[in-house]
């Protein structure tokens, strides 16, 4: 009888097809996404049935947590930096190159005037600590606007097409969303685009 | 000799090993795909009515008792409603609900005008035939066409000819709802097609009637 002969084959396998296919993988990945800006507090949004999609630019995001601190910001840096120098002008406030540095990193404005300085020369690991502490007052200065509706008017300015969208965490109360939507009535600012998750069909 | 040598030149395998290039792109595709967000969040317009008091005595239109519906949105994801104008002597005309299909969507499909129709269902039935006409499998219909069809069943026309009175919904949320209950009233007005309503603020006339009906 003669022995079985085990055949040695090379198992090299050839890994050029996959290659390229990850190749392509990986551009689309690249060039399609958009990364997320960390926002200085995660909010869980209610889900509704609607399916506008969010504006793509020209927005100023209203950010409510729910303790009922208000951040905003928009993502076009050249009108946070003029939205930054009508305040600083207004309130006298002067801020250095690094702290000017890195009130355009950050994503969302969130501290009052009078700490803005403060908070801005923090490190940056310690600012996304500080910064959930902090949120802009709505208080009525000497009766007049409050920092919040001053913010909105310089974003106003410097942005006449900006839509306002408002993100607010579902457990947030009315009461806060009531207070921050009327100091925006206050200043004809009828508008608003309310973030929401799609709704799917099971949770119908 | 040197000839030799030349002939005898080394046959080298030029097959290159790809192995560590492709774990660092899956290594790379894993990344990115965790790091991107394709979805963009959905939203939801809201146009609220101005404080201005001027604009407001102007543009107030009365709308029939019976083409009312107040909405009170309480704590503990509670809902209210007052179908018709509210009673402000009779605190039993405010009714409790529940949110979802079986609760305020039934109230507002079910609720019956003085001139004995159901706005709310005939609008959604219409609806759902444009919905099927426009996804219908060789629909030539456009956007455009949709939206302007669409607009005029919101309007009460409806295709058949027929026009129904439409709705007004008022929601009042008390200052203990959540947010999520806010949006939560307004899909309902999206569910139902309801063209016309206004978040409003609690007045002391409210705020009476409801604390009688126990609303909290």
């Amino acid at each position: 009888m003669a022995k079985v002969k085990i055949q040695k084959k090379d198992i090299w396998i050839d890994m050029t097809p996959m290659s390229d296919v990850m190749t392509l993988l990986l551009c689309f990945f690249m060039l399609t996404s958009t990364f997320l800006t960390p926002e200085p507090i995660q909010v869980t949004t209610p889900s509704s049935v609607s399916e506008v999609k969010v504006p793509e630019g020209d927005v100023l995001n209203i950010l409510v947590s729910p303790k009922g601190q208000i951040y905003l910001g928009t993502e076009n840096k050249n009108h946070m930096r003029a939205m930054m120098e009508e305040m600083t002008d207004r309130f006298g406030v002067s801020l250095n190159a690094t702290q000017q540095k890195h009130f355009l990193e950050d994503a969302m404005v969130g501290a009052p005037m009078d700490k803005l300085a403060q908070y801005l020369s923090l490190e940056p690991e310690k600012m996304t600590e500080a910064i959930q502490m902090l949120g802009i007052p709505t208080d009525s200065i000497n009766g007049g606007m409050s920092e919040f509706q001053m913010w909105v008017k310089a974003a106003r300015d410097a942005n006449p097409d900006i839509k306002i969208a408002i993100k607010s965490d579902a457990s947030t109360s009315y009461k806060t969303v009531k207070a921050m939507m009327s100091e925006l009535q206050d200043m004809s600012e009828n508008r608003y685009q309310l973030i929401t998750n799609l709704k799917t069909a099971s949770e119908e | 000799m040197a000839k030799k040598n030349l002939s005898k030149q080394k046959k080298m395998d030029t097959r290159v090993n790809f192995t560590p290039m492709v774990d660092m792109m899956m290594l790379l595709i894993t990344f990115f795909m965790l790091c991107t967000t394709l979805a963009k969040p959905q939203s939801m317009q809201l146009t609220m009515p101005s404080n201005d008091d001027n604009v407001q005595k102007e543009d107030k239109s009365v709308t029939k008792a019976s083409h009312t519906i107040t909405l009170y949105l309480g704590a503990d994801n509670k809902i209210w409603y007052i179908a018709g104008l509210p009673n402000y002597e009779d605190p039993s005309c405010v009714k409790e609900t529940t949110y979802g299909a079986n609760g305020v969507r039934d109230v507002l499909i079910k609720h019956t005008t003085e001139e004995g129709v159901n706005p709310v269902a005939k609008i959604m039935m219409a609806k759902k035939e444009l919905d099927a006409k426009k996804s219908a499998y060789n629909s030539t219909m456009t956007d455009k066409q949709y939206q302007e069809q669409l607009s005029l069943i919101k309007k009460g026309q409806l295709p058949n000819g027929e026009k129904v009175p439409t709705m007004t919904v008022i929601i009042r949320p008390l200052d203990t709802a959540t947010y999520d209950n806010m949006i939560s009233a307004l899909d309902e007005m999206l569910i139902c097609s309801i063209d016309k309503y206004v978040i409003d603020k609690i007045n002391p006339d409210d705020r009476a009637l409801i604390e009688k009906a126990g609303v909290k």
